[in-house]
């Protein structure tokens, strides 16, 4: 028995948030009394197994192919079901990643295991998982309990602390895909890297977000937001109104439709804050509003609010920042 | 060529707030029910590709017997056909009883070169459902597509958002195929396509006639409404934008956040 944590790799290593699960994972086997395992995957694995060790599992399994080398479904949910076989995992654990969520998903209804997407907490209770998941667009909040031997569940990122890296201990265990490059009918032919270098929004502990408050300028509102970002090491967010003007891709939107975030800091600039939008951003630490009007419904929900212009307040606050951080 | 475009009808998203917990634990939600926003994507595309590739759509929904709003929404865009499968029988629905009730009306609807679906639902936001049809199907899956390049001799190219860039990629028919909110600009139904839905009759299946029997491996327990935030907000007040930039500044840094 064990609590297996899929460990998945991007260009530079490890998803930060993976590492999450090495403290939560932890807990959780403790609980039951079983071994704390890892997995992973890609045509390299030496690095990131490596440093899984330091975050103190058991065991790491580590599958390195020449088919991992971009993430496939199909190759991707065997090497779990692999990793799931030798542990002997009871509870599989990813970080709710786009991939972390469908490879879960997949795996889940291939083991006839049931899964808790997107969960919030993670607990034992009788000797099974306990997820708690934020459904209804965080409008409500419900357990997820499991009728199932092996259960299943992605974890949001940001909802459990990281814990410190320490002396190297465990094993590593390699272990054979077994799939040749036949079985995969998907086929990567191209990869546009667009965004290195960007902070992601659900991985970021401070977001810089602008909306339809910039129309007067959109382009110059957007590298207004940017700056400021780019001084906190902070991310891009906007809101639906602002991406649906064409002023800002889509990837960048906060709320309903858009991405669900949890910074320790969120700066809303000429966002007024419909219900949509305070549904993606309102688990959010500390909240800022900076709307030229003093009625808008975000300095509800706000720590501290500017009324004023964006235009003005931004530059402002950048070069404020500049001073006592730059 | 045969496209399936799965469509779920949802609370309307600006009514979300004021679901009840009471409302979420029995699945009885007074909320106005829409076609799924995400979902509007999928019909849209499939209505393209049945353009683009001389196709025939069809949308399914699950849900209770009358659920058929989301599905004339889907008719009056331009969707040729579509079917309820009447889930009532089932009780409680998770990922896996869904999925091969959604797989098996599949199925019985013929041979689907294509199945479409949103990228999530506003009510569930599980984002699963199209892995798990596809596991249940035995399709290969293409997940947050945001273009169909081209689909040539049994096989679909596509390019879709990945963390941090983009990726294009093929896969053979029939596949799976998940589209966000990229992929296109969902028409408005006209006048006449509202019509012409209303007209249409639209066939029911249920659960039983498939004979899908799946127990649910997951169940919601203690349902509840998040904490409400309470804040008194902290206005920043000064003679200068400077002023009240730097006094924010040292607030936020008082504060540990940065």
């Amino acid at each position: 028995m064990s609590v297996l944590v899929w460990i998945e790799q991007t260009e530079g290593g490890a998803v930060p948030s993976c590492w999450e699960l090495a403290g939560k994972g932890r807990e959780l086997a403790d609980a039951l009394g079983t071994s704390l395992d890892a997995v992973v995957m890609g045509a390299e694995t030496a690095q990131t197994a490596a440093a899984a060790q330091s975050y103190g599992f058991d065991k790491v399994y580590a599958i390195a192919d020449p088919v991992l080398a971009d993430y496939r479904l199909t190759a991707y949910a065997a090497g779990l079901n692999k990793a799931v076989e030798a542990s002997g995992a009871s509870v599989v654990l990813a970080s709710a990643t786009v991939d972390g969520r469908e490879a879960t998903a997949y795996v889940a209804c291939e083991l006839d295991a049931g899964l808790a997407p997107d969960a919030v907490d993670l607990r034992i209770e009788g000797g099974k998982l306990v997820a708690t998941r934020s459904v209804y667009s965080n409008n409500i909040l419900t357990d997820v309990i499991f009728n199932s031997d092996i259960q299943v569940a992605s974890a949001r990122p940001r909802s459990f602390p990281v814990p410190e890296p320490g002396a190297a201990g465990g094993e590593i265990i390699a272990l054979d895909l077994g799939l040749g490059e036949d079985a995969i009918p998907e086929k990567v032919i191209d990869v546009k890297v667009s965004d290195s270098g960007e902070v992601s929004l659900t991985d970021a502990s401070i977001i810089v977000s602008g909306g339809r408050g910039v129309a007067a300028d959109p382009a110059k509102g957007f590298e207004l937001v940017a700056a400021l970002a780019d001084v906190l090491g902070a991310a891009v967010g906007a809101s639906r109104a602002a991406v649906d003007a064409d002023y800002i891709p889509y990837k960048h939107q906060v709320g309903q439709t858009g991405k669900t975030v949890k910074p320790d800091l969120y700066i809303a600039a000429g966002i007024s804050g419909a219900i949509q939008h305070l549904a993606g951003m309102g688990g959010s630490k500390i909240i800022v509003a900076i709307n030229k009007d003093p009625d808008a419904p975000i300095f509800e929900r706000a720590n501290y609010g500017i009324v004023g212009d964006l235009f003005e307040v931004l530059p402002a606050l950048t070069d404020a920042f500049k001073e006592r951080i730059g | 060529m045969k496209i399936v475009v799965l469509i779920k009808q949802t609370p309307d998203t600006a009514e979300l707030p004021n679901i009840s917990a009471e409302e979420a634990q029995s699945g009885d939600i007074r909320a106005t029910m829409v076609i799924n926003p995400w979902d509007e994507y999928a019909a849209e595309e499939a209505i393209d590709l049945c353009d683009r590739f001389d196709g025939d759509a069809i949308a399914i929904t699950m849900g209770t017997p009358d659920s058929t709003d989301a599905l004339k929404h889907a008719l009056a865009m331009g969707v040729g056909d579509a079917m309820l499968v009447d889930s009532s029988a089932l009780g409680e629905m998770d990922l896996s009883v869904a999925a091969e009730a959604l797989a098996a009306a599949i199925k019985e609807e013929g041979d689907a070169d294509l199945v479409l679906t949103g990228k999530q639902s506003v009510d569930g936001n599980s984002s699963a459902l199209f892995a798990g049809i596809a596991c249940k199907l035995g399709y290969p899956l293409l997940s947050n597509v945001s273009k169909v390049v081209d689909i040539a001799d049994g096989v679909i190219t596509v390019e879709r958002i990945v963390d941090g860039g983009q990726e294009t990629v093929t896969a053979p028919l029939p596949a799976v195929v998940s589209v966000g909110k990229e992929i296109n600009d969902p028409r408005y139904p006209s006048f006449m396509g509202i019509r012409k839905a209303n007209r249409k009759k639209i066939p029911t299946v249920s659960v039983a006639d498939l004979g899908v029997s799946a127990s649910p491996k997951v169940q919601w327990t203690n349902i509840r409404k998040p904490e409400t935030r309470k804040t008194e907000v902290v206005i920043i007040e000064g003679e200068t934008v400077q002023e009240k930039a730097a006094k924010l500044a040292d607030a936020l840094l008082a504060e540990k956040v940065i």
